[in-house]
């Protein structure tokens, strides 16, 4: 395994790209709200989804991607055999 | 370095891709049946279809020295016709003795729904009646998680399935590590949006290890990047992993797991 700070400074810029992309289009959504677009309840749950990821991101731990998955996900009901009879 | 890709689409490429892949390493490859992008409408369409991929891909492939082997089935997204299901499960057994044919594939869920979990069962008795491996499809984005674990709970509910002969495709973070403690193999798939990219497979590889874990591009006619196994293996080099650790990813394991199928005949590149 790469020590840490090398892993950090070649993936920088990457991640600099791609925190700029997520935070142009919270904006673009915020401009378009502001000009009385307001958002349909489903776009409202997937904004909260949103600002849930964001938060996930500022957490400690190296398992922040399982985690993204994971808040992206249906959840899983063990008893699904009973429910669809099957 | 030579690699295998366990999962691609190839009836979907051109030619000049087996071109490419051929110049970049690929000696083999292995390709599952597969959606067509519309529901094919008689059981003629799929019998057709599997001609294409035991007689026509073969000696394709052949031409750029790379050795291409099939799996059958109807797929996941056509299970909703559980009538027309059955029909094509009930003639698959006509290509089972064909030279290139792996096993039972890609069976799964699609959007999790009772129809595809039936013919998914029915798969799987096909597959044991005639002693064959499979290959597994989990579903997309949202629905994965669910339809990962419900695939599982069917495949160690029944006792006659072995898992050391299933590969399960399309793993990602959440569902890596089940499939690896259950028993499976895993195959992490390449694909520019929706599934892995080459960054986070390496990711999973650094993390669990080479053991039971495969990675494909699954290349096929919707964005998607044939060459993708060459990235990860760019990838897995760039960050100083060991060569034996990324080719028993992209070569030893497919070996590994498709020669418990009797028509996996691959002959290794002689590199003297």
């Amino acid at each position: 395994m790469r020590p840490a700070s090398q892993i950090l400074s070649e993936s920088f810029l990457e991640v600099r790209a791609k925190l700029l992309e997520v935070a142009a289009t919270l904006d673009r959504i915020e401009r378009s709200g502001s000009a009385g677009d307001a958002l349909s309840a489903d776009a409202e749950e997937q904004r909260a989804q949103l600002d849930t990821a964001i938060r996930i991101l500022l957490d400690n731990g190296a398992d922040r991607a399982e985690r993204l998955q994971k808040l992206f996900s249906r959840e899983y009901e063990s008893n699904w055999r009973q429910e669809m009879d099957l | 370095m030579d690699y295998i890709d366990p999962h691609i689409h190839m009836v979907s490429r051109t030619t000049d891709d087996y071109a490419t892949l051929a110049r970049m390493g690929c000696v083999a490859m292995s390709e599952p049946a597969f959606w067509a992008g519309f529901d094919r409408r008689s059981v003629d369409g799929f019998r057709d279809y599997f001609h294409q991929l035991t007689e026509i891909e073969p000696n394709r492939a052949a031409q750029y020295g790379i050795q291409h082997f099939t799996w059958l089935c109807i797929n996941a997204k056509e299970a909703e016709n559980v009538s027309l299901s059955r029909e094509v499960i009930a003639m698959i057994p006509e290509f089972l003795d064909c030279p290139n044919v792996l096993g039972i594939g890609e069976i799964g869920l699609n959007k999790n729904t009772r129809n595809e979990a039936t013919v998914f069962l029915e798969h799987l008795e096909l597959a044991i009646k005639h002693d064959q491996q499979i290959l597994i499809h989990t579903p997309h984005l949202a629905d994965k998680y669910q339809g990962t674990r419900m695939i599982l709970d069917m495949l160690c509910d029944d006792s006659r399935i072995d898992p050391s002969r299933v590969l399960v495709d399309h793993v990602e973070e959440h569902t890596v590590a089940e499939v690896l403690d259950r028993g499976f193999w895993a195959g992490m798939t390449l694909y520019p949006v929706t599934k892995c990219t080459p960054d986070r497979a390496a990711d999973m590889i650094e993390k669990f290890g080479g053991e039971r874990l495969l990675a494909n591009s699954a290349g096929d006619w919707g964005p998607s990047k044939p060459t993708a196994v060459p990235d990860l293996i760019f990838e897995m080099r760039r960050r100083g992993n060991d060569e034996s650790l990324t080719r028993k990813v992209v070569y030893d394991n497919p070996i590994a797991f498709f020669s418990q199928s009797k028509n996996f005949s691959f002959k290794e590149r002689d590199v003297k």
